[in-house]
């Protein structure tokens, strides 16, 4: 038994061993002049589609480096960068966060504009219930489901409503975006607020409404460095990536985000 | 099952053969025992610490926490009706009446205990949504919607916390005295008076841990009742919903709101000591 447990452990760790060789074997193939070694990215969770493939372009591209992620709310990975958690860049789904970070001088140099968002009206495929616009969502009888106030969609999904000059009574206020879509793609909602590139992830059982212009509210994604970024060289090229309209942006754009 | 026989031991005291002279530990031993201690406490430290004693009144009694409370008390305490109603016949039939396929049932009625609340809470809504299997005939029969209602959040709790309830009061049920019940029968009483009149006081003591742990267990539900009933102040927003989106905004509202529930389920575990802690 503790042979066996022995053995097993002189094989994973030569194994372990036999890949950072790897590893290192590969290193000088590529070219050396690029940036090299590995960032920690934490971005807001609306990113995780579009980041995912950024992520895995990037490191094509560069094929010495690479970048990990961490996707959550926000105001989530802001409470975890405050703490101490360690990571190279911060992309968030909102200024404020953003702003919580540069206030506490943990953002390196000035945050920038990388993608915009907008909301949408989540509905079911087929559009069952005819919604037309926020205006549709006041009528009696309907379940509409709001993010709650202290998560940004809900923030957004509530100017936007005092902006149409509706009233609405919600069946919930959901923790995040991602049960909105998920209840009304069960069909146990009717309707609700959520951005566009959510519609768009949320696959064949639900559809968007637009919201027209002048009653949308439109988010801005900040990114920026981390003060105390370990690789500030490889930190600035994914962030550049991202900025790129051949790269990051079009990548973005695929999946609904508006430009910077 | 550990729970029984700590409730055996409450009837006849300290029952002496188990009972050692102390014993000095080996050091690496208390070492690793007072490491799992600290691994405990500290965190409840840490509430204690952070809690802000000076506005913690103030934060009790907003109407926002208020309106949670009251909604958590009348919830939890009408699921620990529900499950008591329908679990004491369920754990007496598992303690009483074998029947093919007994031990699935079991299993599947206690599935809970160890099920993510939020897979039950998704399971709940295929089951009893407007587009589940029973929900939909429930909304075009009687036009009832269980989703996004109160009545929703406390199905969502009793669902979580009626298992503790059931495997408690089934080991009382198996380890009573069964003798008692055969008096009364052959003194010519009938099942539903023997149920009534004799088993039900001889198991009181464990109707009353399983009822306290279901209620405790119902009060602190969260991933069921948000993914089920959802969340909205007054209907489905209970204390373990309003904590969890408090935290964010207001961490010294959560942390007053989380020490409120703390300070619930140790007065469980202190009066409930002789069952767990004697």
């Amino acid at each position: 038994m503790t042979n066996g447990i022995r053995r097993a452990l002189a094989t994973s760790s030569s194994a372990l061993l036999l890949a950072s060789c790897g590893g290192a074997a590969a290193t000088p193939a590529a070219t050396p002049s690029g940036p090299s070694g590995s960032i920690t990215v934490f971005a807001a969770a609306s990113l995780t589609g579009a980041f995912t493939r950024i992520g895995s372009d990037f490191q094509r591209a560069h094929p010495t480096s690479s970048v990990h992620f961490s996707f959550a709310g926000s105001s989530t990975l802001v409470t975890q960068l405050q703490q101490g958690a360690n990571a190279d860049v911060f992309a968030s789904a909102d200024q404020p966060n953003m702003e919580k970070l540069v206030a506490g001088g943990l953002i390196h140099g000035a945050p920038a504009i990388f993608a915009r968002n907008r909301l949408a009206i989540v509905v079911g495929a087929g559009n069952p219930k005819h919604i037309m616009g926020l205006a549709s969502l006041s009528q009696p009888g309907l379940i509409v489901l709001l993010c709650a106030a202290v998560v940004p969609c809900g923030r957004y999904g509530n100017q936007a409503l005092q902006q149409a000059g509706v009233t609405v009574k919600p069946a919930s206020l959901e923790a995040d975006v991602k049960s909105v879509v998920g209840k009304v793609a069960l069909g146990e909602a009717d309707a609700g607020l959520v951005y566009v590139t959510d519609v768009k992830a949320g696959g064949p059982k639900v559809q968007g409404v637009a919201i027209p212009e002048a009653q949308n509210v439109i988010a801005a994604y900040p990114v920026a460095p981390l003060k105390d970024s370990q690789n500030l060289a490889l930190a600035r090229a994914f962030i550049g990536y991202v900025m790129e309209s051949g790269g990051g942006q079009a990548t973005l754009r695929q999946f609904g985000f508006l430009g910077p | 099952m550990s729970w029984s026989r700590a409730a055996d031991r409450q009837h006849s005291g300290s029952s002496g053969f188990l009972d050692h002279s102390p014993v000095r530990p080996p050091l690496g031993l208390a070492l690793l025992a007072a490491l799992g201690a600290a691994f405990f406490m500290l965190p409840l430290l840490g509430l204690l610490l952070r809690t802000p004693w000076g506005s913690a009144w103030q934060l009790l009694t907003a109407r926002d926490t208020l309106t949670a409370l009251r909604l958590s008390l009348f919830a939890s305490l009408t699921a620990t009706a529900i499950a008591i109603v329908l679990g004491v016949p369920l754990a007496w039939i598992f303690a009483r009446t074998p029947f093919p396929g007994r031990g699935l049932v079991r299993a599947l009625t206690i599935l809970p205990m160890v099920l993510p609340p939020v897979v039950g809470g998704v399971a709940l809504l295929l089951a009893f949504g407007r587009e589940g299997v029973l929900g939909g005939w429930l909304q075009s029969w009687f036009g009832i919607r269980l989703p996004f209602t109160t009545a929703g959040a406390i199905m969502a709790e009793t669902f979580v916390a009626m298992p503790f309830l059931v495997i408690t009061v089934e080991a009382g049920l198996r380890q009573m005295d069964r003798r008692f019940e055969d008096a009364a029968r052959t003194l010519g009483a009938g099942r539903w008076m023997v149920f009534w009149r004799v088993t039900l006081p001889l198991v009181r003591p464990a109707l009353v841990a399983g009822g306290v742990l279901c209620w405790a267990r119902a009060l602190g539900e969260f991933g069921a009742t948000i993914t089920f009933a959802g969340n909205f102040p007054g209907t489905t927003q209970t204390m373990p919903l309003a904590v969890y989106l408090a935290l964010e905004t207001n961490p010294d509202g959560a942390v007053v709101l989380s020490l409120l529930l703390l300070a619930v389920s140790l007065g469980v575990l202190i009066g409930l000591r002789h069952r767990w802690l004697g």
